[in-house]
């Protein structure tokens, strides 16, 4: 098992805000077909933490994690991430901070079928303008970090859900983010290697000056969480920490 | 990352030979069809450069070299008269049935050459060489050209030679040579005579001067003695530049033969459009929670048109690559036969590269505008 997915793996006080969401407010559509999919909604997440936000299908989940991951506009609200507001950044601004600030792992991997594993895993690093070698480079010694080494040439189409996903969070991490962003990253993988997964982002989770955001419909991957959010109808419900969570936990078990 | 857009592209093998396969067959069709339609063009005034005369005087209705208006005897000596005239002959150029040993009928191209200085003559002999020249000046003795003797020889059932007799309008042609021609416009094989023994093998009518060949007095310009063989004959003359160029001309107006071609032209380009388009769009599509993922991981709109750009030209060059390799293996194959006429120019590759990148351009656009439209949040939405 990797384990270590941080510079340091010494955990640091959970305390300071790395993103704030408040008041936002997101509506698809116009008219009849006009949907307001966040009402409003305050979230806040903090370094070092591996955050959840769990809730029913529809509830606005995906769209509060598409907006503090600055990759859809709001109507209403602000968001900060790591004390930079997204508010009024013009797209282009956008993009840089994403590009540097964020990495991404998808349900679906969305790994590029036709590049091997380094290449796939150097993508952020050649979106930050790094050279082709230092990035292969820094690709192939985070895939020995996520325990791939030796398939570095492999295509992701060799691999089993599991491992794809594991390269997916070594692409993710590769450029050094300080905010992660999780959309399912266990629903289509079975119970061992959802675990497996979840030990990997909860170590990267404790790197300094990082979070860790997961949307996820899975209640066995909750007890992984510093802290949940419950969301319902475009809304935050709740916030959960400490015995309040670990009550939640059990419930959902 | 233009690297990694190439090895995405390559990665997806049907696509990629379907694209090339597709730009491949347009730059084939857009560049063998311009050359066949050049080396076509290039036969109608094939004529004038079999001849070699500095200036074409003919009769003032006459539009293109290959069109016979008759003149008077009396005009030769009209055009010689005129003051910057050097020399001036008489040319007799109609066609007319060549009827061999056993009794079939060619129709041929026959040619009278002043025989004082048999301006006009063929100038590579194949066999019979100079002397059979100088034997033109004696009666009933041509000089045929490599197409008259192959389409002779073939309905004789044996090869033409020198001293093989055939009958023009019922009179004897003796061979003395064999020459080369740039082929006839409308494929008439050449035979070559005396202008006095055309006028005997020629059906007789009031008029069998067909055209004057005339050069100018050293130190003046053939344009400048046209003019002046314009003006004081009330002729038509024209240099060689301006018989090539309303010839051609003629051949535009008059002729489906530039719309046809066009045509062709038009429909590889189409066909380019449509099947790299088509292509490099679905290529798009299905690669579209790629560039989303991308997008999401920060490649810009820029970024990614560059890579999309990359992608389209790199096979529309292999493409362009592939087309002209195999246009010139057909001009190879076809250039000993003659047949179809064959003419590649500079200007013909670099009208075709140019049609590829526009198609490529097309091609790429068509998917940029479906990835600048992608929000990168839709990689969150499955």
């Amino acid at each position: 098992m990797p384990a270590d997915l941080s510079p340091t793996t010494v955990a640091r006080p959970a305390t300071e805000l790395a993103v704030r969401a408040s008041g936002v407010v997101k509506a698809f559509g116009v008219g009849d077909a006009r949907t307001v999919a966040l009402k409003g909604a305050d979230f806040s997440a903090r370094q070092g933490e591996l955050h959840l936000v769990v809730g029913p299908s529809g509830c606005g989940k995906t769209t509060l994690l598409s907006v503090v991951a600055g990759t859809l506009d709001w109507d209403e609200g602000r968001v900060d991430v790591f004390g930079t507001s997204l508010d009024g950044l013009k797209r282009s601004a956008i993009t840089d901070f994403r590009r540097r600030n964020v990495g991404f792992i998808f349900q679906q991997f969305n790994l590029i079928p036709t590049l091997n594993l380094t290449e796939n895993v150097s993508v952020p690093l050649l979106l930050n303008g790094r050279g082709r070698k230092v990035a292969e480079s820094k690709a192939q010694e985070l895939l020995k970090r996520v325990g791939l080494g030796g398939k570095e040439t492999k295509r992701p189409t060799q691999l089993s859900g599991g491992q794809q996903q594991r390269v997916a969070i070594a692409r993710a991490l590769v450029h050094e983010p300080r905010l992660v962003i999780c959309d399912e990253p266990t629903s289509a993988l079975d119970s061992e290697t959802g675990h497996q997964i979840m030990d990997l982002l909860a170590t990267a989770a404790r790197a300094p000056g990082r979070c860790v955001v997961i949307v996820t419909h899975d209640p066995r991957i909750y007890g992984y969480a510093d802290r949940i959010t419950q969301m319902e109808d475009g809304r935050v419900r709740a916030v959960l920490e400490g015995e309040p969570l670990q009550r939640f936990v059990q419930s959902t078990h | 990352m233009l690297r990694l857009a190439l090895k995405m592209l390559l990665g997806d093998r049907a696509k990629y030979i379907m694209l090339i396969g597709g730009l491949t067959f347009s730059s084939l069709l857009m560049t063998q069809q311009r050359a066949v339609f050049n080396g076509l063009v290039s036969w109608t005034t094939s004529h004038m450069r079999n001849m070699r005369a500095s200036i074409w005087v003919v009769e003032s209705r006459v539009e293109q070299v290959n069109e016979t208006k008759a003149l008077r005897d009396t005009d030769v000596n009209r055009v010689r008269s005129v003051s910057l005239v050097d020399y001036a002959v008489p040319l007799f150029q109609n066609v007319v049935k060549a009827r061999s040993s056993d009794g079939s009928d060619k129709q041929v191209q026959l040619i009278g050459l002043d025989a004082g200085t048999l301006k006009g003559r063929p100038t590579q002999m194949l066999s019979g060489g100079d002397e059979a020249l100088a034997r033109l000046r004696i009666a009933n003795n041509v000089i045929v050209d490599v197409v008259a003797a192959q389409r002779l020889s073939a309905v004789r059932g044996k090869p033409l030679k020198i001293g093989d007799t055939f009958e023009i309008n019922d009179r004897e042609a003796r061979v003395v040579g064999i020459c080369k021609t740039e082929p006839h416009f409308f494929g008439y094989p050449y035979v070559f005579t005396s202008y006095d023994q055309a006028l005997q093998y020629a059906p007789r009518q009031r008029k069998m001067l067909s055209m004057i060949l005339a050069e100018p007095k050293e130190g003046h310009t053939a344009y400048e003695v046209s003019r002046q063989i314009e003006q004081e004959t009330g002729l038509k003359a024209y240099t060689v530049p301006e018989f090539e160029k309303a010839t051609v001309n003629w051949v535009w107006k008059n002729t489906g033969i530039p719309v046809s071609f066009l045509t062709t032209i038009i429909l590889g380009f189409v066909v380019g459009v449509a099947v790299a388009g088509q292509t490099f769009y679905s290529f798009v599509l299905e690669n579209l929670k790629h560039l989303g993922a991308l997008k999401a991981m920060g490649a810009g709109n820029l970024l990614i048109s560059a890579m999309l750009f990359v992608q389209a030209f790199t096979v529309g060059l292999i493409g362009y690559g592939i087309g002209i390799g195999i246009t010139a293996v057909f001009g190879f194959l076809v250039r000993p036969i003659g047949q179809p006429p064959f003419l590649i120019t500079l200007q013909d590759l670099t009208g075709t590269l140019f049609s590829i990148l526009i198609i490529c351009f097309l091609a790429a656009v068509f998917g940029i505008l479906k990835v600048a439209r992608l929000e990168p949040a839709v990689v969150f939405r499955g």
